[in-house]
């Protein structure tokens, strides 16, 4: 019989004040082999941790049940304190009386009641549980991150620089991301190639870092330490190993029609391309759905041109095994694209642009080489209207939009129209917007700025509409403040476009098996304690993929999940949970039913001598389970009829004594 | 004198530790009440949701049994909700062909940012429940008061 | 044909093919024959017997003989030879020390049946044609098949041999539209009352014997956990409706996707309980949820409820009832 110890946490008033602490301790401590039982204010304090202590070394305890908030918030703490006094942690459980009793019911003996009927399903548990012992596994030494932007770029460089092996997975043929189409940075205006270009080269330059371009994460197996990925190199036609980049390929293609997407499809580019001149790495790609030669099997400039003899149009994808102790998810975003919204015009008028658009169309190197011309007739727009929250911040029944603010509009906004401010004095700036959001360093001066030196007219209202009439973009609005319609003539409408995590970043969560929330973006495993860890062990999260987030925020969190990972790989072993999978060899039919379901593989058969009847033997094959590879979900022990396969810590008989003690009144 | 207490199902709820458990912590830290009549039996996983422990609550005097886990696809070991399904599936279309009402069982997936779905639910499940009355297809009368 | 199998059996047992056989003797009565081994020619000329009494599936025994080591040369009829494939996927038998000789098979007598037509007495059967001739202590009488077969080969899924390593008899073929759901379809299509009355009816007549589960031949586990008394659930006898309902519940669920519905289970019971409606139900299930599956078809098949897809029915979908 065990000899167990009874803690009713009050957690203050959170408890205490639905549930009649005195009465649940004074119940629980009647329980068959409870000796000892009490209440006490905050169980998880120094103090309540102490009371526990001493109970286990005074009452000789072997079991500990504290009735307090969810086992997911405290049961790691009571356990170590457990620990400390020699007493094995698996030996406590937690009955939750707070997120499931008190914090729910109103009705104090309604929830006192509950209350005790929890405490007394955590004590039957303890009569059953054993003490386990946690097992070790190794940990590959390699961190993979998915996803080549700022994050994953500054993530790899960080861990790189602690001395570990990177990888960086990126899906199109140039690592950059998003940022490597933006002209220039908030608050600072400083121009965004300049600052991560260099970043790029050192990540090209730095020997710890390999990059995988043009490449996807094909399948994940393993687990914290052991993952192995298999990543698909996609066939771009063209041997990166001989590829110089020189580019005489992509000038002289006859095929010169193709929406140049680095360009938002401003402008066009070659079926063998280099997204842009500081591309990393500087290979070109053949873009299968557009080259003559691989379409119709006639042309093959480009072989013929390429000195280095580069050019593949047999070419095929590949599929390239590594082994990684951690992954970072950077996979990032797209701003969403506007066509749904017709009253916005963007799918009937050409010069309604998106933000990202007016980034190319402003940039150096982009399809007006940096001057500001609308799209439609090449001219310098006079009157110029951003729209603020386009899909963002919707209401939830709005299936057209996101409920999320996207964070980065109201700075970029105010960037862009100080810019164009500063560069067009001639031109009148209009911002729609339904508040202006500035939190950060320096970013509230940067938006004064733009009105009060740049003269730039923020309206709070929204516009309702916009057609075009002879070249004239008939813009509706309306002014909340001053309660009046406006109509504007404009030449250029901007729209300032949700972020949407990237498409890919589902199915990527999928195979990593790290949660989502409702929007696709990765969930962290505490929305404040955790904030760059996925539940899911030894996945990191890193930038845009985790929630919206400005170029500042993302470097800062993808450091972070850098200092994450490289914690992760800066040990040699990684402690197991021990409420793995065993199985009872007596009971093993070795039927593989086990085998199986098993998402991790960690199950194996041998053949095993056992004592027969009249001192014959028998050869039987019979599981085992891998303690360090078992995750301990349990799939096995249902699927085993005999039930030789059982799950520590979460045994038959120990649910079956929680199931016993509830439906008990 | 007869009894007029108004009849309170029991109903377990076995919640999977990585979604549907978070998503009850959830629904707590929200104050999103549901019937007291509910008690959450933690499981690392549905997929460790043997039939057994199904009728075993069935026998020792539960009125409903809800089996709640992550969403398809979100699985924390990547396919146990998957399993966990098919023996569901196949478990409650049994108990349905030898006539045992089929509401006094369910299958919820429920997130971890769930927690208004957990006592939507919840509060559906358990007047469902109230409404069906007292088990008695698979009641063992030497566990009843 | 018995003599045809004999003198096979005493062929294989004298080239060393094997070391014993498993084929059928008679029993307590002629009508219930049972399982057994023979060693010798003798033993064979002696105790051999295969009729429209010999019905018991061979496939189960194996397990035990594999252990024993050896060479075993084992008959088995069609559907039998299903229950050895999914003995084999389990890893329960080793094909290598079985010598599987296939046999042709149109139906075995329900002796029930031949007694609710007046024919008691019985001391032997004999085929001839569509007909049996029973021979009894009043004389030989002589039946339809078609009238006195039992329901399990009314509604034969297969006369075709899963495995065999050579036939004796004529190969026949899987039949599609076997008509063995149809009493599963009846029970669906009744209102759940109706259905908890049946079943109550049927279940409540168990007597846990369990010759279900002694003869199953996806039952073999090392130890059931009906006896295990460490897992909580063991129950010697059923107690009350219940237990009843869980044993049966629970034996069809562990046998669920792994029954090759070969009708062991309600031929031995001896309250007449139709418990392969438990089984066939299950089947159905998975034809119809994850479509067509008979275990024992396939070996390396991998089982229904070892796989999985990611836009299965939910649970509450389960239209299975009423569809």
């Amino acid at each position: 019989m065990q000899r167990i110890g009874v803690f009713i946490c009050h957690c203050g008033t959170n408890i205490a004040a639905t549930v009649d602490v005195k009465a649940v301790a004074e119940a629980l401590g009647r329980e068959p082999g409870v000796v000892f039982s009490t209440d006490y204010q905050y169980m998880c304090s120094e103090s309540g941790q102490t009371l526990m202590r001493d109970a286990i070394r005074e009452h000789k305890l072997t079991g500990v049940v504290v009735c307090s908030c969810s086992p997911r918030m405290h049961e790691t703490t009571f356990r170590k304190a457990a620990e400390k006094e020699g007493l094995n942690p698996y030996m406590v459980e937690i009955a939750n009386i707070r997120e499931q009793v008190s914090w729910i019911h109103k009705d104090v003996a309604e929830a006192t009641e509950k209350a005790i009927i929890l405490g007394r399903a955590a004590i039957a548990k303890v009569h059953l549980n054993k003490p386990l012992k946690a097992g070790e596994s190794p940990v590959t030494k390699r961190a993979l991150v998915i996803g080549g932007g700022i994050a994953g770029i500054q993530t790899a460089l960080d861990i790189a620089e602690a001395g570990f092996e990177v990888d960086i997975v990126e899906k199109e043929p140039t690592i950059g991301g998003k940022m490597a189409q933006i002209d220039k940075t908030f608050p600072t205006l400083d121009c965004a190639a300049c600052i991560l270009t260099p970043k790029m080269v050192d990540v090209a330059q730095n020997e710890k870092i390999k990059i995988f371009s043009y490449s996807e994460v094909e399948s994940v197996k393993g687990f914290v330490g052991n993952f192995k990925v298999a990543i698909r190199k996609k066939a771009r036609y063209v041997d990166e190993e001989k590829c110089t980049g020189c580019g005489i390929c992509t000038e002289k293609c006859p095929q010169k029609k193709v929406p140049n997407e680095f360009n938002m499809g401003l402008d066009t580019r070659r079926a063998i391309y280099i997204p842009f001149a500081q591309a990393v790495p500087k290979v070109a790609t053949i873009d299968a759905n557009y080259c003559t030669m691989m379409k119709t099997g006639k042309c093959g400039v480009c072989q013929k041109l390429c000195g280095a003899g580069a050019i593949d149009y047999k070419q095929q994808d590949t599929i390239v095994e590594r082994e990684y102790g951690a992954i970072v998810a950077a996979t990032g975003f797209n701003p969403m694209k506007p066509t749904q919204y017709n009253e916005l015009g963007y799918a009937t008028c050409e010069d309604v642009v998106t933000s990202l658009e007016l980034e190319r169309l402003m940039n150096a190197a982009g399809p007006t080489a940096g001057t500001l011309l609308r799209p439609s007739d090449k001219k310098h727009p006079h009157t110029i209207v951003f729209v603020q929250c386009v899909g963002s911040r919707c209401d939830a029944e709005n299936e057209k939009g996101k409920p999320y603010c996207s964070k980065i509009c109201c700075m970029y906004t105010a960037k862009h129209a100080m810019l164009i401010r500063e560069k067009y004095p001639d031109t009148e700036v209009y911002v729609f917007y339904i508040d202006v959001r500035t939190p950060g360093k320096n970013f509230d001066e940067f938006y004064r700025r733009a009105v009060e030196q740049y003269g730039v007219h923020y309206v709070k209202g929204q516009v309702g509409k916009v057609v075009e009439e002879n070249g004239v973009l008939k813009v509706q609005a309306s002014d909340l403040l001053s309660g009046e319609q406006l109509h504007i003539d404009a030449d250029l409408v901007v729209l300032a476009t949700a972020v949407e995590p990237d498409k890919s970043a589902r199915s990527i969560a999928t195979m990593l098996t790290a949660s989502m929330d409702t929007n696709d973006f990765f969930t962290e495993a505490h929305a404040k304690l955790r904030p760059v860890e996925s539940p899911t062990a030894g996945i990191f999260l890193s930038g845009v993929c985790q929630g919206p987030k400005d170029i500042p925020e993302t470097v800062s969190q993808a450091s972070a999940a850098a200092a994450k990972v490289i914690g992760l790989l800066a040990k040699d072993k990684l402690t197991c949970n021990p409420c793995v999978a065993e199985s009872d060899e007596m009971l093993c039919n070795g039927c593989s039913s086990c085998e199986k379901v098993c998402p991790y593989g960690a199950i194996t058969y041998t053949d095993k001598e056992f004592r027969g009847p009249n001192r014959t033997t028998l050869i039987r094959r019979v599981a085992s389970v891998n303690p360090a590879v078992c995750q301990g979900c349990g799939a096995c022990t249902v699927a085993c009829p005999s039930g030789a396969m059982d799950l520590k810590g979460f045994s038959n008989r120990q649910i079956m004594a929680e199931v016993d003690a509830i439906c008990k009144m | 004198m007869q009894d007029v207490k108004e009849f309170r199902p029991k109903i377990v709820a076995f919640c999977c530790n990585w979604c549907s458990y978070a998503g009850a912590d959830l629904a707590g830290s929200s104050r999103l009440a549901y019937p007291a009549d509910v008690k959450i039996i933690r499981v690392p996983c549905s997929c460790r949701v043997n039939p057994l422990f199904i009728l075993r609550a069935f026998q020792r005097g539960a009125d409903g049994v809800i089996m709640a886990g992550c969403h398809p696809g979100d699985c924390h070991y990547t396919s146990g909700n998957y399993f966990a399904r098919r023996r569901m599936t196949l478990l409650f279309s049994m108990l349905d062909y030898l006539g045992i009402e089929r509401e006094r069982t369910r299958v919820e997936w429920i997130s971890a940012a769930e927690g208004a779905k957990f006592s939507k639910t919840m509060n559906e499940f358990a007047a469902t429940v109230a409404a069906l009355g007292e088990n008695k297809r698979l009641e063992d009368l030497r566990c009843k008061k | 044909m018995q003599e045809m199998m004999k003198k096979r059996a005493t062929e294989l047992l004298a080239d060393g093919t094997c070391d014993r056989v498993l084929g059928w003797a008679v029993g307590d009565f002629v009508y219930d024959q049972t399982p057994a081994l023979f060693r010798t020619e003798e033993e064979l000329q002696k105790g051999f017997v295969y009729n429209g009494f010999s019905a018991a599936n061979l496939s189960k025994y194996l397990v035990k003989e594999c252990r024993a080591g050896g060479k075993i040369a084992v008959f088995l009829k069609p559907c039998d030879t299903y229950s050895f494939n999914q003995l084999m996927a389990e890893h329960r038998i080793k094909r290598e020390m079985i010598y599987v000789i296939g046999i042709a098979c149109d139906g075995k007598a329900d002796v029930e049946k031949l007694k609710e037509q007046g024919i008691d007495g019985i001391t032997d059967i004999k085929e001839s044609g569509d007909s049996y001739v029973v021979s009894t202590i009043y004389g030989d009488k002589t039946v339809k098949k078609a009238e006195v077969l039992a329901e399990r080969c009314v509604a034969c899924k297969s006369r075709k041999h899963m495995v065999y390593d050579e036939l004796i008899g004529e190969e026949g073929e899987v039949i599609a539209d076997s008509g063995r759901f149809d009493m599963v379809e009846k029970l669906e299509a009744m209102t759940p009352d109706e259905r908890y009355l049946f079943w109550r009816g049927e279940l409540s007549r168990c007597i846990r014997c369990n010759a279900c589960r002694n003869v199953c031949p996806a039952c073999t586990c090392e130890q059931c956990i009906f006896d295990n008394p460490r897992s909580g659930v063991s129950q010697k006898a059923a107690a009350n409706s219940f237990e009843e309902n869980m044993f049966h519940i629970i034996r069809a669920f562990h046998v669920a996707g792994r029954c090759t519905d070969c009708g062991e289970c309600s031929r031995v019971c001896p309250e007449n309980i139709p418990l392969h409606l438990l089984n066939r139900k299950f089947i159905k299930d998975v034809n119809t949820f994850y479509g067509d599956y008979q275990a024992g078809e396939d070996p390396a098949a991998k089982p229904p409820l070892g796989r999985y897809e990611k836009n299965d029915i939910e649970p509450g979908e389960a239209g299975g009832v009423k569809a």
